[in-house]
This record gives structure tokens, sequence and C-alpha cells, in this order.
């Protein structure tokens, strides 16, 4: 039964092997997604290009169903598995910093990285940024401190807190990505078409 | 024989397929190590074990770096460090068989590239920043977070979205 690791079941030396694994298949689908090119992740903001969109909404899906139906199975124990916690003002005003950096640099770190590594020197800019914005963070962390733990709620899902079955709400959600992905199609034949 | 190439350079996967095969990545990630995946984590380990090298006394005193600091382990030794090398290598192969393998910058042609690296080192600078506020980026935070259904996944989620679409007019001229 999984989370093989934390049971056990396989040894923690394998840890970092599965790491790179799991990092080559991740960096793989990506770049192959489309991910190393700026202009077609921004496409999503502009109306002329929703691959992003649909990759990532495809995959939290997907993964949040595939975790309801290990847990369902007795595959996994979601008790062990990693919620990521909740700091309500954290998550919303680094949300919307990170935005900002979105739409002007044209990446997020995940797909900076894929485009490094094709040689995408707009990536090779953008990754240097993005550890000078860590810096600057780290040394200013004093004065951002009652930001970055304002509100915290504990690691708590969107259904405890809103008081939902996970089932209804994952299927609700997958409908919301259907009609999303429809809404965004008849989008995109009516925005003029942008060559790059 | 030269625009065979050029063509190829530009076929992706179909998304939806890309993207179960992603989702289909993140399961196997929680069922192996019962966390999901990330990204800007392995950006940060990189610049805290820099600062650890250069500046030991004052990253031991940080409030900050000293979270992420331990004395038997290396900064280096994580994870997601391991996971970013991974993900650069599975990058490189599939540019390499898509004949996607170039140094190049792409911009709009009504920008200069100046204008696009410039604008490029601003994002990223300000993605760093948030994804440390938010305690992870759109890997980490967005995606791992939603796909356990975290409520602040969620709202991680919706406040890059949303943010980069409100801010998407005062940009256009950068991409369209």
């Amino acid at each position: 039964m999984g989370p093989l690791i934390p049971q056990g079941i396989i040894p923690g030396q394998w840890n970092n092997v599965i790491a790179v694994l799991i990092g080559m298949a991740f960096g793989f689908i990506m770049e192959g997604s489309g991910f190393s090119s700026s202009r077609k992740i921004v496409g999503l903001f502009y109306g002329y290009d929703f691959t992003v969109l649909k990759v990532f909404f495809t995959a939290t899906v997907t993964a949040a169903i595939g975790l309801l139906y290990f847990s369902y199975l007795g595959w996994i124990d979601l008790s062990m598995v990693h919620i990521h916690p909740t700091y309500v003002t954290g998550a919303i005003v680094g949300g919307v910093v990170m935005g900002v950096g979105f739409v002007t640099g044209g990446f997020c770190p995940g797909t900076s990285f894929c485009g490094v590594a094709i040689g995408k020197i707009d990536a090779i800019i953008y990754t240097l940024g993005l550890m000078a914005g860590i810096f600057v963070f780290s040394e200013a962390f004093s004065v951002f401190e009652k930001l970055y733990d304002g509100n915290y709620l504990g690691e708590i899902t969107i259904t405890e807190f809103f008081g939902l079955s996970p089932y209804l709400f994952v299927f609700f959600f997958t409908l919301a990505a259907i009609a999303i992905f429809f809404i965004t199609s008849i989008i995109v034949k009516r925005v003029e078409e942008v060559n790059y | 024989m030269k625009t065979n190439i050029e063509d190829k350079s530009k076929i992706y996967y179909n998304p939806y397929f890309g993207g179960v095969v992603l989702g289909l990545i993140l399961l196997a990630t929680f069922y192996f190590t019962g966390r999901g995946l990330g990204a800007s984590g392995a950006a940060k380990s990189t610049v805290v074990a820099a600062v650890d090298k250069l500046a030991p006394e004052h990253a031991q005193k940080s409030a900050y770096y000293s979270k992420f600091l331990s004395d038997d382990e290396h900064p280096l030794n994580n994870w997601l460090v391991f996971e970013v090398i991974g993900m650069l290598a599975g990058a490189f192969l599939s540019g390499a068989l898509s004949g996607r393998l170039k140094f190049r910058t792409e911009h709009n042609p009504k920008i200069t590239t100046k204008r696009r690296l410039i604008f490029a080192g601003i994002g990223g600078f300000f993605f760093g920043f948030g994804s440390q506020i938010a305690r992870g980026c759109t890997s980490g935070a967005a995606l791992s977070g939603a796909a356990v259904l975290s409520l602040g996944g969620f709202i991680t989620m919706m406040a890059i979205f949303g943010s980069a679409y409100g801010f998407a007019y005062f940009f256009r001229k950068l991409w369209i």
C-alpha cells in the first residue's frame, strides 16, 4: 500500500533515484506539450493558444481522480500524503505576485527549466531573475514574515473547509474543466491568429 | 529536408494527451513519495546552498535560510533538486527528438530581443519572490496542491491565473 517510500516498502535510498526518473518524465512531457515556448504559454492570457490551460487542468483532474480511486481501492493511505498547507494571506499575495511574473516573463519556474534545457536564452535570463527574486525575499524575510505566516488554517482541503464530499467536488471540478475547454475552443476561433 | 525539420519542431502533443500523461506522472509521484512535484523549490535550494557557501554565518543567523539548513545534510541534497536535474534531462531529450535544440531568444517580432530579455528577468524576479510568499509555484502549490484538494493550492492557483489575466492588458504589447 502506498505511498511506498513513507511506508518503508521501498527503501529511502531510492528516493533520489526516483526523483531523477520522475523529473525526466515530467520534463519530457512538458517540453513535448510546448511548455518550453513562452509565446505558446502566454497565449492563454491573450486567447490565441490555450494549450497550457488544457494540459494544466487535465493533469490536475487526472491526478485528483486517480488519488481518490487509489484511496478507495486501498492502494494509498491519503493520511500519509502531504497536503500543501493553507496560509491564506501568502497564497493570495504570493499568487498575485506570481501572476505578474507569469505575464511579463512568459514562464513559470517549471516551464522555464524546460526552456533552459533546449537553449532558450530568455528562459536562462528568467531563471536568473527567479533566483534573484528568491534571494531578495530571503534577505528581506523579516519585513515579510507577517505576510508569510498570515491566516494559517493548517493542512486543510477545500472539501473539509466547505464541508463537501471530495468525490462530488472532483466530479463537478471535472465538469467545470470540460466546460472551460469548450469555451476556450470557441474563443480561440474568434481571436486573431498569432504566428510564432 | 530542412523544411521537414522546421515543421517537426512546431508539432506538439495533443494537450489532453499531454495533460493525462502529466496527471499520471503526478499520481505516480504521490504513490511513490507521498508528495507532489515542484520546481521553484529547487531554485530556492540553489540560492540557500550558494549563500551558505559564501556567507555561512549569515545563512545560519537568517530566519529564512536557516529553515532549510541542517547539520547533517547539504541543502542541495533535496528531492526537488534531483527532480529538476531529471527535468532538464527529460526536456533536453524531448527537444532533441523534435529538432528544437537551439540557442535563441523567442520573442514577438514587434519588440526587440533586449526588451524581451529585460522582461524575462523581471518576470522571473516576480515569480521567484511570489513563490516564496506562497510557499510554492505553479507546480508545487497550484498543480500538486489542487490535486490533493488543498485549500491553499486552489487559492494560489486562482490567484496566479486571475492576476495574470488581470495584468495581461498592461503587458499586451510584449506578446501581441
